[in-house]
């Protein structure tokens, strides 16, 4: 994992600082090593390298000023949103600029009528649906961090959250996202129509993780709040089972708003921050979400019960009112600062897989943890797949840290080779990018770089993240591996 | 019939066309000839390629290969009471999987459950070299690497040959039910954006002629307080089927007749726009058909009205459309979609010209 020491070429920052500094306020760039020091890591704290220079734009134009001064003298570029991302994809450049764009936090406009809103990329996911509230409406996509992370951040990242089965990911719910390319030319992706004329140019922006384009402004669909929310909490004395009572709802013809699992050590991890009631005996527990009108949601509450208890759960509970639901989901929002209170530190995956091979997959977590003596809760969306095993460890022990690596590596490897993939939500970054190279084939990968080439010519804007190098993967070692046969025949191997 | 080719002959063909820079035009049954510009160069047909790879009802997805008829999809998602949530138009009864990512277009239920692109998962191509790549996969949820496969739906074929792709599905609604009322049109789009903003099962909305359609689709609870809500006129069920089967593959009295036929992508909320010719409406307001004049002046009119309205407008179906059937794009666009193209297909040999005139 990363180190921390800043090998800063002091001529080449005093030069692009000056630069910036024609056209930004002295209090927009940062170069003194105690304001950029705070910039150093993003959510993933284990990857840090302290930024060259931190601009801090408040307009477009300046944006546009920043990229075009960059692109000019060949600086990289890593746009920020809030920081709280998983993979390390805001990991800054030691020989470039940060671009945050935290100070991008108005709300443009609303429209209650064609039920969107405008809003700047440093605006909260969780404050677009505060704000939208008093019409009656909400922005879907939830990710667990959502009172934290920005929009611009999610559109980044492509961000799912409890409720995507039924409501969709980041890339369902956006319309447009404006913004500008590497060359600082202002472009629009999407518009507030339901498509738009060309290629589908929206869909590859958003999960791109700050690769094509910089975001200054998203347009988000807003949905009309369901009238109510149930929630069933559901014991299994056995994890498979529950999985497989995951399989009965959707065989049921059941789209169930949120349907989310936990593991023994989860529950208890949890249980013991939130006090919300888990069962502590069950070997796994199962949330299952309906919302919608009052009279379809008790039907479906209805159904889903006795699919649950059909399937073998041994203790349903359903919510009886908004404080009780929110209480039985507190636990599993707070999954990751529960775990972080049971542990120094922990490591979250983020491994999607389908989901009849959950019961293997968790058998081979829990011979990992064996392998590497380290423990493994298990919070899951089960609805879609998507799997976020919470390795605990200690960082200050330099052993127990390659363990975690290795032990993370191996479960992702898995969820490939059981058709998953490596990341469901969280994104490539610098975290995962050896384990593209078990995902993708060489030539893959080189469509990928390609893409890259054809927004950002130069490979300035957040390089080195989210697509291995060939030569990358032929040194990790692990090549991608398609019909029994290695994915980079002509690369040498070490 | 050409002869059915396998997914080898098809890479090889690619090779053997990019060799000799000469174009080729991929094309199922053909259904979607009419789509897009003229399509040109030697035929390429992908029907030999069929067949439904995997189908796990409990995942929620289905991988099939591109020839395989739309048809036979929909009769094995039947009997496991799922369907395809973007409700396809087919468009002639052969129409392929293939080609209906490649048009990317969607029918009545796209508004509520979203587009083809909406529900990609995962896809392999054979792109303009020949190479056959896998981006995506099954599962609902997948950030490893650009999002290849929702760009490819509607991308006409110019990016690759779509040789299979994974769809998520959604389970058959319980009950459908679909209620009439007599409205013009700007008291429809006032409506239609109203009920948008609550929580009601509507599935579908069509308008013409001063007459407004509602399908509500879901639990039998849901589809009856809401229905209860709305009032308006209840239409019998095998009339509703044959109704938006009518709207979904244009067969409606409304698509009868040889006027160009304009589809408008707009702002749903945006009002109703002074073209002349009948209008009908889809997808709360945020789809609207136009038979036009032939007029070539008509062409700019209803473009400059579409964008002047936040949208788009498409020369859909017309005898002749030498002004092109796309809206043009931005320069800062244009670069882009060349760029792609070119990363795509370098020697520019898959449907040239079918989207864009210089790609």
């Amino acid at each position: 994992m990363g180190s921390a020491l800043p090998e800063i070429d002091f001529q080449r920052q005093k030069q692009v600082a000056q630069a910036l500094r024609e056209f930004l306020p002295e209090r927009s760039v940062l170069w003194e090593q105690e304001d950029t020091q705070p910039y150093e890591c993003d959510g993933l704290t284990a990857y840090r390298r302290v930024p060259m220079v931190v601009a801090l734009p408040e307009t477009g134009a300046q944006v546009q000023q920043i990229l075009k001064a960059c692109h000019a003298m060949g600086v990289p570029v890593v746009p920020r949103g809030a920081g709280t991302g998983l993979s390390g994809g805001a990991l800054p450049p030691g020989d470039g600029v940060l671009l945050s764009l935290a100070k991008f936090m108005r709300v443009l406009r609303i429209d209650p009528v064609a039920r969107v809103a405008v809003v700047q990329p440093g605006v909260r996911n969780a404050a677009i649906s505060d704000v939208v509230a008093p019409f009656g409406l909400y922005y879907a996509p939830d990710p667990s961090s959502q009172i934290a992370c920005s929009i611009g951040g999610n559109v980044a990242e492509n961000s799912g959250g409890v409720h995507c089965l039924k409501y969709g990911l980041t890339v369902h719910n956006v319309l447009r996202v404006r913004g500008y390319t590497i060359e600082g030319e202002p472009v629009d992706f999407g518009s507030e129509a339901l498509d738009s004329a060309g290629y589908d140019l929206l869909a590859l922006a958003i999960g791109s993780e700050g690769l094509l384009a910089v975001t200054t402004e998203v347009t988000v669909k807003l949905l009309p709040k369901p009238e109510v929310a149930r929630v069933i909490m559901a014991s299994f004395d056995d994890v498979e089972k529950a999985g497989d009572a995951v399989a009965a709802v959707i065989a049921a013809g059941i789209v169930p708003a949120g349907l989310e699992m936990m593991d023994k050590p989860a529950t208890a991890a949890v249980e013991q921050f939130v006090r919300a009631g888990y069962d502590l005996e069950a070997a796994a527990i199962l949330l299952c979400e309906s919302d919608g009108m009052a009279a379809e949601v008790e039907d479906e509450i209805a159904r889903m019960k006795d699919v649950l208890a059909r399937a073998g759960a041994t203790r349903l509970a359903v919510s009886r009112d908004d404080a009780e639901r929110l209480r039985f989901w507190s636990g599993r929002k707070a999954a990751f600062p529960a775990v972080g209170r049971i542990s120094p530190d922990y490591y979250c995956m983020d491994g999607t897989i389908p989901k009849k091979r959950l019961g293997e997959v968790l058998n081979f977590i829990g011979a990992m943890e064996k392998k590497y003596g380290l423990r493994c809760p298990n919070v899951f969306h089960a609805g879609d797949g998507n799997l976020h095993p919470l390795i605990l460890f200690d960082a200050n022990d330099p052993d127990q840290l390659k363990r975690t690596e290795a032990f993370a590596a191996e479960v992702l490897e898995k969820c490939v080779q059981v058709g998953g993939t490596i990341t469901g939500e969280h994104g490539v970054g610098v975290e995962k990018i050896d384990q593209m190279c078990v995902q993708f084939g060489a030539a893959e990968l080189e469509m990928f770089h390609a893409i890259k080439r054809a927004f950002d010519p130069k490979g300035l804007l957040n390089p080195g993240k989210a697509v291995p190098t060939l030569s990358r993967c032929a040194e990790f070692g692990k090549a991608h591996v398609k019909s029994g046969q290695l994915g980079h025949p002509g690369l040498p191997r070490f | 019939m050409s002869p059915q080719l396998s997914l080898t002959q098809i890479q090889e063909r690619i090779r053997e066309a990019a060799g000799r820079g000469l174009p080729l035009c991929i094309r199922g049954s053909g259904s979607k000839d009419f789509y897009g510009n003229a399509p040109r160069g030697e035929a390429l047909d992908t029907r030999g390629h069929a067949g439904i790879a995997s189908y796990e009802p409990t995942e929620l997805v289905m991988t099939a290969r591109c020839g395989t008829p739309l048809a036979e999809i929909q009769a094995v998602l039947d009997r496991e009471n799922q369907i395809l949530g973007f409700e396809p138009p087919h468009f002639g009864a052969g129409a392929t999987l293939g080609g209906c990512v490649a048009a990317g277009l969607s029918g009545p239920r796209r508004a509520s459950a979203g587009s083809v692109r909406d529900a990609m998962l995962g896809a392999k191509i054979l792109d303009g070299q020949g190479q056959l790549l896998a981006f995506g996969g099954q599962v609902m949820k997948n950030v490893a690497g650009y999002d290849v496969a929702r760009l490819l739906a509607g991308s006409l074929g110019t990016l690759g040959v779509i040789a299979e792709v994974s769809l998520k599905l959604l389970p058959r609604p319980q009950v459908e039910r679909t209620l009439t009322f007599e409205l013009p049109q700007a008291k429809a789009l006032e409506q239609l954006n109203r009920w948008a903003g609550k929580p009601l099962p509507v599935s579908a909305s069509a308008w013409r002629d001063g007459e407004l359609a509602l399908r509500l689709s879901g639990a039998g609870s849901a589809v009856g307080a809401a229905a209860q809500k709305l009032g308006g006129q209840a239409m019998d069920a095998a009339q509703a089927l044959r109704y938006w089967d009518g709207i979904r593959e244009q067969s409606d009295r409304f698509f009868a007749g040889a006027a160009p036929l304009w589809r408008l992508s707009l702002p749903s909320q945006a009002p109703a726009l002074e073209l002349p010719g009948a209008q009908m409406l889809e997808w709360g307001g945020a789809l609207r058909w136009l038979r036009a004049s032939a007029d070539a002046r008509a062409s700019e009119s209803v473009r400059e009205a579409a964008a002047r309205a936040g949208g788009h407008a498409t020369l859909f179906r017309a005898a002749e459309k030498t002004r092109g059937a796309f809206a043009p794009l931005s320069p800062v666009l244009a670069r882009l979609h060349r760029e792609l193209k070119k990363t795509f297909d370098p020697a520019g040999i898959l449907n040239p010209g079918r989207m864009y005139p210089e790609f």
